[in-house]
């Protein structure tokens, strides 16, 4: 097939989870690659974006790579989804929201229970850690939004499904679920 | 010739006293709702019961039906609305369903689902609020309270307390209990009391007990809220009852 769907995947502040609900399409995958090729994404390891139609992103976003990631998303990707609870609300990564930085910082490097030579990483490869978490919506517009932690692996076949065979994606209430 | 109303055009019967909410579930019409139980003075806050009454839009739990009423419910504009107020429920508290205990249970949760909410539309506020564990039995997660007020009429017209009420205005609207120390163990509330079982979210919670049914099993896992709203109203089979309604009762254990 000359023309291959494109879709580009990544995880900004995630667990990979929901690459992994992904994955469990299992055989289905067969009949995704058929149509879809997959530019930047953990499973191809590529490591910058090209144009794609479809972008799917799991996580929020912590620091200033993640910011960078997720623009880059957005210059090359016709439509761009949120994929799962943590991209959509920030999830567990932002319950730090609450905490200031540098006390988050000195519970895990300086103060915490068993940590062993104390210093706060300060690698110039190390991207900075921004002031909290926050939702992908809120730095880039977003298409649309897969909510689950993860969401389903029907939700992705269902969503790539629409979208591939030209419909209007949507979810039955069976396939919503924010938990 | 009896009165009636009309929702979405179809003639609803009423009787003196009752608001546009009760007239509807008498009849079996779900308009949605978080706020209100109809064995408790109506509250009128949440606005998700927001309809249109001959042009004006109104709290359907509140508003007295009146004979010839046109009322319109799910139209797109209205349906919208809610889901804008839902998000706006949401965004305003800290609402991570994943590491919440009521998931599956929650009629926040449920209404959003209904709706087909997949977004939070608006920035997020990360209110920080705390968490009163000091009571033995009982665990208030100010996180996740959307001030209903359910459990301050719960307490005050069910269990004859006075254990909850709301505090402040607006942004700085809050739950507060009737203690000096503002702690939940230095009040009367008792793990039996309604107040305890109403909460529509995870705000109230009876610890110990949070994982008795697994995800995946629970009440909104397969059902959407309208029939269980209406089943709890007695105007259809009883399926599942919310657990608001199931005060005292023990839940079946699952698992091995």
């Amino acid at each position: 097939m000359a023309n291959k769907i494109r879709v580009a995947t990544t995880s900004l502040a995630g667990c990979f989870g929901c690459h992994m609900s992904f994955l469990d399409i299992d055989e289905r995958m067969l009949q995704l690659v058929e149509v879809v090729e997959f530019d930047r994404s953990p499973l191809t390891d590529i490591e910058h974006c090209t144009h794609c139609d479809i972008g799917l992103i799991e996580g929020g976003v912590c620091n200033s790579e993640n910011v960078h990631v997720l623009r880059e998303f957005r210059n090359n990707c016709k439509i761009l989804v949120a994929v799962g609870a943590c991209a959509i609300n920030g999830g567990l990564p932002a319950m730090r929201n609450h905490i200031p930085l540098e006390e988050c910082l000195n519970e895990a490097y300086l103060d915490g229970i068993g940590v062993e030579n104390p210093q706060i990483p300060s690698d110039i490869e190390l991207p900075l850690l921004l002031n909290q978490v926050y939702p992908i919506h809120e730095v880039v517009k977003i298409d649309y939004f897969l909510p689950g932690c993860p969401p389903s692996a029907d939700v992705f076949w269902k969503f790539l499904t629409d979208l591939i065979e030209g419909r209007e994606p949507s979810l039955p209430y069976e396939l919503v679920h924010y938990d | 010739m009896s009165k009636t109303i009309t929702i979405d055009g179809k003639t609803i019967p009423f009787e003196d006293g009752q608001t546009i909410m009760d007239a509807a579930m008498a009849a079996d019409v779900y308009i949605p709702h978080l706020c209100h139980q109809p064995e408790f003075t109506p509250h009128g806050s949440c606005k998700l019961c927001t309809v249109n009454v001959n042009g004006r839009n109104c709290s359907a739990c509140t508003f007295p039906a009146m004979d010839g009423q046109d009322v319109l419910s799910e139209t797109k504009e209205l349906i919208d609305d809610r889901k804008k107020i839902t998000q706006m429920l949401f965004v305003e508290g800290n609402h991570f369903c994943p590491s919440c205990e009521k998931t599956g249970n929650c009629q926040l949760q449920a209404v959003a689902y209904h709706l087909n909410m997949l977004d939070n539309h608006f920035p997020l506020f990360y209110p920080d609020r705390n968490v009163d564990a000091s009571h033995a039995e009982v665990m208030i997660d100010h996180n996740r309270c959307i001030f209903c007020a359910l459990c301050v009429r719960a307490s005050q017209q069910t269990d004859g307390k006075n254990v909850f009420a709301l505090s402040g205005r607006g942004i700085h609207k809050h739950l507060i209990v009737n203690a000096e120390s503002g702690l939940l163990k230095d009040t009367d509330v008792d793990v039996n009391d309604q107040a305890v079982h109403i909460c529509p979210t995870g705000a109230i919670l009876v610890k110990r007990t949070g994982y008795q049914v697994p995800i995946g099993e629970r009440i909104y896992d397969h059902q959407q809220i309208d029939q269980v709203s209406l089943a709890a109203s007695g105007s259809r089979p009883v399926a599942t009852l919310p657990p608001s309604l199931a005060v005292g009762k023990e839940h079946p254990k699952h698992g091995k």
